[in-house]
């Protein structure tokens, strides 16, 4: 026993830590290069770095695992606590604690297919985000003047189209983008398409097509980037993708979803014919309310009409027009002799006046002649014609009486031709 | 009047038609309505009838712009 410990004592070699790290590390890096690892996903966490940290454990067991930023970029889906995966890497140590991990390089879901995974989650993200919301769908133009596809020229999708189009015998624009809708860039190219439309002033629709096919064919529409074009479009986009059954994310997003692109064709080409009848319902609407209106009116003024006051205002207004027109008859009857009795009355006033006139002047002129005359016979110049004088002293005082006049006074004699001077004696 | 486009002008005449069905305008407002109505309608019946059938395409040329020509559908898909 001592001899055995001694033994072990001498036989001892002395590792430094780093040593043995180092060992570990060389040994457990070599061995367990790029396996396949299955188990559960738990204390995951994604610091600022962008690089995926997270436990693989299964009922007995549990390791470390890092996804770095270069490689869960690629992943298809998003790893969640609580996930049973099978991850795909190589053990490495890091020494400065000592620890082992897992590098992960691919990482999938065990059960549903990643892609099936991915899509579940990007859509919950997108939708948790508003992109789905209601609300945010841009209405469609009524009628539609240019519509831009964004598909593959030669996929079937746009001849489904451009026959239903055919079909209907509509006068659309179709303006066709180019892009290929399954592989790698695919997405990249309708979202170029997306947005060299949104540009053009003259495209007022969009719809994104393509024929039906695997989850994996259509996987395209299920880009996170396409989605974000889909949502950032200004001008409606509808997105025809697949069959009746397939959902897309661009399906989700899109203004509108047409279960296939000739559903999308019966869509935009219906609305004409939608808008001629609508047109021709609000012309015939307009006409009868017109025509309502009028009638009611004219109803409403027969019913005024037979009011008892308006009747009652009637029969005096009436009345009035009858009095009124009597007095008119009248009128007109009485006037023409009216007007001749009046002319002979005038004439003859005129007569008796012109005849009073003349009396009366003569009449004036007999009275002066003989008014003259009298006046003629009281001038005291006609008694002096006839001899006599009269006598008036200084004061111009007739003298009646001799006794008015003394002995030497002067008076004033007047006979017809003339005056002269006398002295009493 | 002159409308903007075949969408205001659809918007304008429900809405004169609305208004004319209510029954509650002055009868010289509600011609001068009908009368505007007919306009529009005659103007979005133009605008119905005016549309083409035109397909194209865009494609780039040389110098890597993007030209529109016309399309003829023949690939089998």
């Amino acid at each position: 026993m001592q001899q055995q410990e001694f033994k072990l004592f001498e036989e001892r070699i002395i590792h430094s830590v780093s040593q043995v790290v180092h060992d570990v590390k060389v040994q457990l890096e070599t061995k367990f290069r790029d396996i396949w690892v299955q188990g559960e996903i738990s204390n995951f966490v994604t610091p600022a770095s962008g690089h995926q940290y997270f436990t693989l454990k299964d009922k007995k067991a549990q390791m470390r695992a890092v996804c770095f930023r270069s490689h869960n970029r690629l992943l298809k889906f998003h790893p969640e606590n609580g996930m049973d995966v099978i991850a795909r890497g190589s053990v490495s140590v890091y020494p400065p604690r000592g620890e082992f991990q897992l590098v992960v390089e691919a990482l999938e879901p065990v059960g549903a297919g990643a892609l099936q995974l991915a899509f579940e989650q990007l859509k919950t993200r997108l939708d948790a985000e508003g992109l789905f919301d209601q609300k945010r769908k841009k209405k469609l133009p009524l009628l539609p003047s240019k519509i831009g596809v964004v598909t593959s020229p030669s996929g079937a999708a746009i001849q489904d189209i451009l026959r239903v189009l055919w079909r209907r015998n509509d006068r659309l624009n179709i303006l066709i983008f180019p892009a290929r809708v399954q592989g790698t860039g695919a997405s990249a190219e309708i979202i170029q398409g997306i947005e060299h439309l949104n540009k053009r002033a003259d495209v007022d629709t969009i719809i994104l097509a393509r024929g039906g096919g695997s989850l994996e064919d259509l996987w395209a529409f299920n880009d996170e980037g396409l989605a974000r074009a889909i949502f950032g479009s200004t001008i409606p986009v509808i997105s025809a993708v697949g069959h009746e059954i397939d959902f897309t994310i661009a399906d989700f997003v899109a203004d509108l979803r047409a279960a296939t692109p000739s559903a999308a064709a019966e869509i935009v080409s219906g609305a004409r014919e939608e808008l001629v009848k609508e047109l021709n319902s609000l012309d015939q609407r307009s006409a009868q309310a017109i025509r309502l209106c009028l009638k009611d009116r004219r109803e409403r003024l027969r019913t005024l009409a037979a009011s008892r006051a308006f009747v009652d205002a009637e029969s005096r207004l009436r009345f009035y027009l009858q009095r009124l027109d009597e007095l008119q008859s009248r009128l007109t009857r009485t006037l023409p002799s009216m007007f001749r009795t009046n002319r002979q009355n005038l004439s003859q006033q005129e007569q008796l006046l012109k005849r009073q006139v003349e009396f009366y002047l003569q009449t004036k002129r007999h009275a002066i002649t003989t008014g003259s005359a009298q006046l003629r016979a009281y001038s005291p110049l006609s008694v002096l014609e006839r001899g006599y004088a009269i006598v008036t002293d200084d004061d111009q005082k007739i003298i009646r009486d001799p006794n008015q006049v003394k002995e030497g006074d002067r008076m004033n004699i007047r006979v017809e031709r003339g005056p002269f001077r006398a002295q009493k004696i | 009047m002159e409308y903007k486009d075949f969408e205001n002008a659809f918007a304008r005449l429900e809405g004169i038609v609305g208004k004319l069905e209510k029954g509650e305008l002055a009868l010289e407002e509600a011609l001068k309505l009908f009368e505007e109505g007919v306009k529009i309608s005659q103007f979005c019946n133009t605008k119905l009838d005016e549309a083409e059938r035109k397909v194209e395409i865009l494609l780039k040329n040389k110098e890597g712009h993007l030209t529109e020509e016309s399309f003829h559908p023949e690939g089998d898909g």
